[in-house]
């Protein structure tokens, strides 16, 4: 990146900067599209940066770094949420000394996700305030407008970005938001704000309302919305990106863009909608906003139900502001995404194909075994699913059936959330024993070549300490575990799970072969470590 | 809006350099002053899928997205990308693709996106320092020569 004032920069690249003129103390998540590209820029600009095993775990790192009085910026996408909800929900109403910055990369139109939830909702349910920028600019800025906010609350702050802010390019100009440097690390003794028991968690929920109320007054005078001058017969109250298409399509219409969408500036709105004939909302994905101003009982109009399902664009922005709910034109599909030419994952799921196992499956480059020519992934729900959902089949379906199930889960996936499923499988095993299948390629693939803590590298892919799958499935009391490389020999492996599945014991199978795509990057790696130790 | 923007879409397959040639464009752009804006879907594109890559720029843009039927350029790097990529062209747009090159003549037969930013070079008022000077600042050094060749090959003289 050069050093000038003006950069092209991508907004996941943006939001990296504004962390590091922050002087944020750690950044920290777990790879997930859109929002990859955050901590990798914040660690090539020099920042600290980590991958964590996953979501729950980095946001639980950086809760304590605000506790120490520093900075902390947590990544994830949106799904990632999910697993760090539990700590969201409850750091929400803790008091904070420094600044806590959890960015969720929204997936509208689901471009490389399992499903298209909208954070947004989390905002409100965990009461967390939470800020949209709508291009790379107001990434930066909101950024470090997110940070003024977590210190000046002592609250978390919610940094939602969707697809379109991270992973489009615009251009920056750095420093037009200063803020003042951090505090020195400290830690005093405040039980009553940090230990949530009910005798604390009571006057904890009552102060964060109030803390909201105040924000929420802030957010009508002095927050970062904006309003553009126009017609006063039509209006449009949007956030995010949505408020580029609606500022390309209606460039005569009055503007209300929301910057901070949690809590709601509700009597700006109010104001807004009353001067003009017409107020619409235009947003992507949920009612959201339309559901908020109606609440606070602002007559708006909302867009049709058709427009809640993926992206939005001009054309759709233009259809919805004309009321146009006739069907869409379809585009032609593309080609779809398929294993590379000598990928590991072939030989493994030719093997399960060729056994007609019942494969859960999970979420990595290995989904596409759910693809032909394979078909032979069965179930994909969330990080982790596929070992959980292995048992319930074993344990319900009957035993001819129940024999052929396989769990196929990645190296990073079950670092993820595999490990806990794997305890439940020593705990409550099937009575036909189970086999999981971990297709370990020494990297996480699919988000474009992350360590995670089985590959013995960290974020610099300096080495650090390594789980071992193997030792952990001895450890836990799993009786067969066995490592072969898929690639060598498919009859042998074949004949390896076969065997696994005669037995009605439990079984991990490691099934270990570097991703061709980064097998020259790991062997360079580990000859600059190894260098290094010398 | 003041005026509208140029709209450049560049397709292709994973692999092929989409993203790469799209970033050099929007490098080109940016530093000719204009503003610009450039968006694409990463994920999946490493596994040999279906890749596209919009370059809007102009005065002031606002969308990063080239609305449908709106692209001045359509550059698509693997012929048979182009039936999934037409309807982003214009009428009267300029569809710039392989068939337009001679690829034999290519030093490598990977910088098909950079010959293809070659063409689409003449159409645009850039001068071929300010290309020259992109390439350079988005690929590694090893591979100037053959992409450097690739463009002049795609541009012709001047």
């Amino acid at each position: 990146m050069q050093e000038r004032a003006l950069s092209l920069l991508s907004g996941d690249e943006a939001v990296a900067m504004a962390a590091f003129d922050a002087e944020v103390t750690l950044g920290t998540g777990y790879p997930g599209t859109p929002s990859t590209e955050i901590l990798e820029t914040f660690e090539a600009l020099g920042g600290h940066a980590q991958w964590s095993p996953n979501e729950k775990v980095a946001l639980e790192v950086a809760i304590g770094v605000a506790f120490a009085g520093k900075r902390a910026i947590v990544t994830m996408k949106h799904v990632g949420l999910n697993v760090a909800a539990d700590p969201l929900f409850t750091v929400a109403s803790i008091r904070l000394d420094g600044a806590l910055i959890v960015v969720s990369a929204d997936d509208p139109g689901m471009a490389s996700s399992q499903n298209e939830q909208d954070n947004r909702r989390y905002a409100l349910a965990a009461a967390v305030p939470m800020l949209e920028p709508s291009d790379s600019q107001e990434a930066y800025e909101f950024t470090l407008r997110a940070i003024e906010i977590s210190e000046r609350w002592h609250t978390p702050v919610l940094l939602r970005l969707t697809t379109r802010v991270c992973h489009s390019k615009s251009i920056v100009r750095r420093g037009t938001v200063t803020i003042p440097p951090p505090g020195p690390a400290h830690f005093e003794h405040d039980l009553a704000s940090r230990v949530m028991l009910p005798p604390n968690a009571r006057p904890a929920h009552v102060r964060l309302r109030k803390t909201l109320a105040d924000m929420a007054a802030w957010n009508d005078v002095s927050g970062p919305n904006e309003q553009i001058a126009g017609s006063s017969s039509l209006g449009i109250i949007t956030s995010g990106v949505s408020f580029q298409h609606v500022r390309e399509v209606a460039p005569d219409a009055s503007v209300l863009k929301l910057g901070m969408t949690y809590p709601l500036p509700v009597e700006l709105m109010r104001k807004f909608a009353a001067g003009v004939q017409r107020c619409i909302v235009v947003e992507e994905g949920e009612p959201y906003l339309v559901e908020g101003a109606r609440a606070a009982g602002i007559a708006v109009e909302g867009k049709p139900e058709m427009y809640r399902f993926g992206e939005l664009n001009t054309a759709r922005v233009r259809r919805i502001l004309e009321g146009d709910t006739t069907p869409e034109p379809k585009r032609v599909p593309g080609k779809a995404p398929s294993f590379c030419p000598g990928c590991p994952h072939r030989s493994s799921y030719q093997a399960l194909k060729n056994l007609d196992c019942i494969v859960p499956g999970d979420i990595g480059c290995y989904s596409m075994g759910s693809f032909p020519p394979f078909e032979a992934m069965d179930t994909l729900v969330c990080m982790g699913a596929a070992i959980g959902v292995g048992l319930g089949l074993r344990h319900t379906l009957p035993p001819e059936q129940a024999k052929r199930v396989v769990s196929v889960i990645g190296d990073s996936t079950f670092v993820h959330s595999g490990i806990t499923g794997l305890v439940e499988m020593v705990y409550n095993p099937p009575p036909t024993g189970h086999v999981v299948l971990i297709l370990d390629n020494g990297i996480t693939a699919m988000t474009g070549m992350q360590e995670h803590p089985g590959t013995g590298r960290n974020l610099t892919h300096a080495k650090t300490g390594k789980v071992v799958f193997e030792d952990l499935a001895r450890t836990l009391g799993v009786p067969n575990v066995h490592v072969i490389d898929p690639t060598l020999d498919l009859e042998k492996f074949q004949a390896l799970i076969q065997s696994c599945l005669d037995k009605p014991e439990l079984s991990v199978v490691i099934a270990r072969r570097d991703c061709l795509l980064a097998t020259r990057a790991i062997r360079d790696y580990e000859r600059c470590n190894e260098q290094q130790a010398d | 809006m003041s005026s509208k923007p140029t709209n450049v879409v560049i397709a292709g397959l994973g692999g092929q350099g989409v993203l790469k040639a799209s970033d050099i464009l929007a490098d080109v752009v940016f530093g000719a002053g204009l503003d610009v804006k450039k968006s694409e879907l990463h994920g999946m594109s490493q596994r040999g899928g279906s890749v596209s890559s919009d370059v809007r720029f102009g005065e002031r843009v606002f969308s990063p997205m080239v609305p449908q039927g709106e692209a001045d350029f359509l550059v698509v790097i693997a012929e048979d990308q182009v039936p999934v990529n037409i309807a982003s062209l214009r009428q009267g747009g300029v569809l710039i693709e392989p068939s337009q090159i001679d690829e034999s003549s290519l030093p490598n037969k990977r910088s098909v996106n950079v010959a293809l930013l070659g063409i689409l070079s003449r159409h645009l008022q850039f001068p071929v320092e300010a290309w020259t000077v992109a390439i350079k600042r988005n690929l590694a050094e090893k591979l100037h020569e053959a992409n450097l060749l690739a463009f002049s090959l795609g541009r012709g003289n001047d």
